[in-house]
């Protein structure tokens, strides 16, 4: 019981602690794949840091909501951090509250608050990225839906602990078509939501072609801190529910014991290394989208996660 | 850990793995946008044919089906796409969009509106023959059978069209494999050079209609006109 309160706090203390290093380490690999050096991979916390000593403007424009949006958009992760495996393969204390649904609508709550804060302050380009990412998110919507009705169907189950482990009981499951389909589905999704390069180049400065990042220009000091760790700790999350919920439960502990715990936050991380090299090469071999290509690109993920459901009808 | 009944396990979920790939490839044709990126993908889905072919050859210990996918490998990854780059001038592979008569997201829903008909369709077939591979291969073969005249009805460019045709014969002999697995050396042949007939045959036309013509979006081509 203590031990299980024990690993929560653990794991909440991991996402918060290693997600701009993440981060910085997807940077530093895709200015190298340009064969560029890069900044270093502990950039992201200089740049935290930072924005925590310098003072912060806020409009007088703005109302409680622009004020009050940093502090949902770093919140939002950490409970979602509460509720999934990120370092163990057996439910914690908190994990009882909610399933993978409940964790996408906490996730998304976040986001509606930015794109509310971004229209809060009538700064042009804030309610131009903030439609674009409504647009992206509305799209994605649907494929969401498909794909954790799928999991749910092929699995029995939404909750987390189970998907991942029927994954790997017995191992051949791992070759089922639906498991394969959902894992390339929920990558597109990965990738459109949280824009990275075939949706939304994420070291573009160009605001008229900002869709993500024009979210967070009015923000300075402490809020564009939060909102930028925020940021780096949703895409923690969702890596970790990619690879430790929809891809296999290696790494994960098995058992109570601290060490064993502890030993599995390096593993977890060379996972997700993993998942950043594929990344990179992703990034680096595509081009961004225009706008209205967006649709087809979530058309494919749709199509995809349809026919991870079509084949699973197939095999019952 | 390897005894038969795991292997052959194994290789019943790989065999409804390439299912499950062959009809996103059969998706893929409806909706990509690029002729070179086409070509490939049709590629790839006679790699996914000769793959399981392969697998059912093992699963049934059929040597007809690995005559099956010899031939495929030989006739369809390899002599089909040459005869079409050749045949057919680089000019028309260099264009990147191909136009649509519907748009792309809409047609993919239509496509998996078609792959759903398509179980519905194989479902009272499944009652006759039995066995794990028939019911992943026949729905999935006519699945692909479908969606390649309907990647025929929606593109308007000649190539893509050629190879919507193509992805029919690919997909009935997806569903062939697994319901036929001794059929008859000399049948499978007739069909592979048939399809490389097709190929060369409709590529020289287009050659021809671009040439005359400089275009080959044939669905645009509705009037006849006299000199």
């Amino acid at each position: 019981m203590v031990n299980k309160i024990l690993f929560n706090v653990i794991q909440v203390l991991v996402v918060m602690a290693f997600a701009p290093l993440v981060k910085g380490i997807l940077t530093r690999l895709k200015e190298n794949v340009q064969s560029k050096r890069g900044p270093s991979i502990f950039q992201p916390y200089r740049d935290i840091w930072k924005l925590f000593h310098k003072d912060e403007v806020v409009s007088v424009e703005s109302s409680w909501i622009f004020r009050f949006t940093p502090y949902i958009v770093f919140v939002t992760p950490i409970f979602v951090a509460l509720l999934i495996p990120v370092l163990t393969g057996y439910p914690l204390f908190f994990a009882f509250m909610g399933d993978m649904l409940g964790g996408g609508f906490i996730l998304a709550l976040g986001g509606f608050f930015a794109t509310l804060a971004a229209i809060d302050t009538g700064n042009p380009y804030g309610p131009m990225g903030a439609s674009r990412t409504r647009m992206v998110g509305f799209l994605a919507e649907p494929v969401f839906m498909i794909v954790f009705f799928t999991v749910s169907f092929v699995a029995g189950s939404t909750i987390p602990y189970i998907v991942h482990k029927y994954w790997v009981t017995p191992l051949t499951n791992f070759f089922e078509p639906p498991h394969v389909l959902l894992m390339l589905s929920f990558l597109m999704l990965i990738i459109a939501e949280t824009g990275r390069i075939p949706v939304d180049n994420p070291s573009g400065h160009f605001e008229l072609a900002m869709i993500d990042e024009s979210k967070g220009l009015e923000y300075s000091g402490r809020g564009a801190a939060l909102m930028k760790w925020g940021g780096s700790m949703k895409f923690f999350i969702l890596c970790c529910i990619f690879l430790n919920v929809l891809v296999a439960p290696w790494g994960l502990a098995q058992t109570q014991h601290l060490w064993d715990v502890l030993l599995s936050i390096p593993l977890v991380l060379f996972k997700i290394f993993l998942f950043l090299l594929a990344l990179v090469v992703i990034e680096s071999s595509l081009a961004k989208l225009r706008l209205f290509r967006i649709t087809e690109f979530l058309g494919a993920a749709f199509a995809t996660a349809v026919a991870a459901m079509i084949t699973k009808l197939l095999l019952m | 850990m390897f005894d038969p009944a795991t292997i052959t396990v194994m290789l019943v979920k790989l065999n409804a793995l390439a299912g499950g790939l062959f009809l996103l490839t059969a998706f893929g044709l409806v909706a990509t946008r690029q002729v070179f990126a086409c070509l490939r993908i049709y590629v790839g889905q006679a790699l996914l044919l000769a793959f399981s072919a392969i697998l059912l050859g093992v699963l049934y210990g059929s040597v007809h089906l690995f005559f099956v996918a010899a031939i495929t490998l030989a006739v369809k990854c390899i002599l089909i796409p040459r005869t079409l780059r050749r045949t057919v001038g680089q000019d028309i592979y260099a264009r990147r969009e191909i136009s649509q008569t519907l748009n792309v997201p809409m047609s993919l829903l239509i496509a998996v509106a078609i792959a759903f008909v398509a179980y519905a369709v194989a479902a009272p077939l499944l009652t006759i023959s039995t066995g794990p591979n028939a019911s992943i291969n026949l729905p999935i073969g006519i699945a692909g059978l479908f969606l390649g005249a309907y990647t025929v009805t929606v593109r308007r460019e000649a190539i893509p069209q050629l190879l919507g045709i193509l992805a029919m014969e690919n997909g009935a002999f997806f569903a062939g494999v697994a319901i036929a697995p001794d059929l008859s050396l000399i049948a499978e042949l007739a069909a592979a050079f048939d399809v490389l007939i097709i190929a060369l045959v409709m590529g020289l036309q287009t050659r021809k209609i671009y040439k005359y013509i400089g275009t080959t979006a044939v669905g645009e081509m509705t009037s006849l006109r006299e000199e």
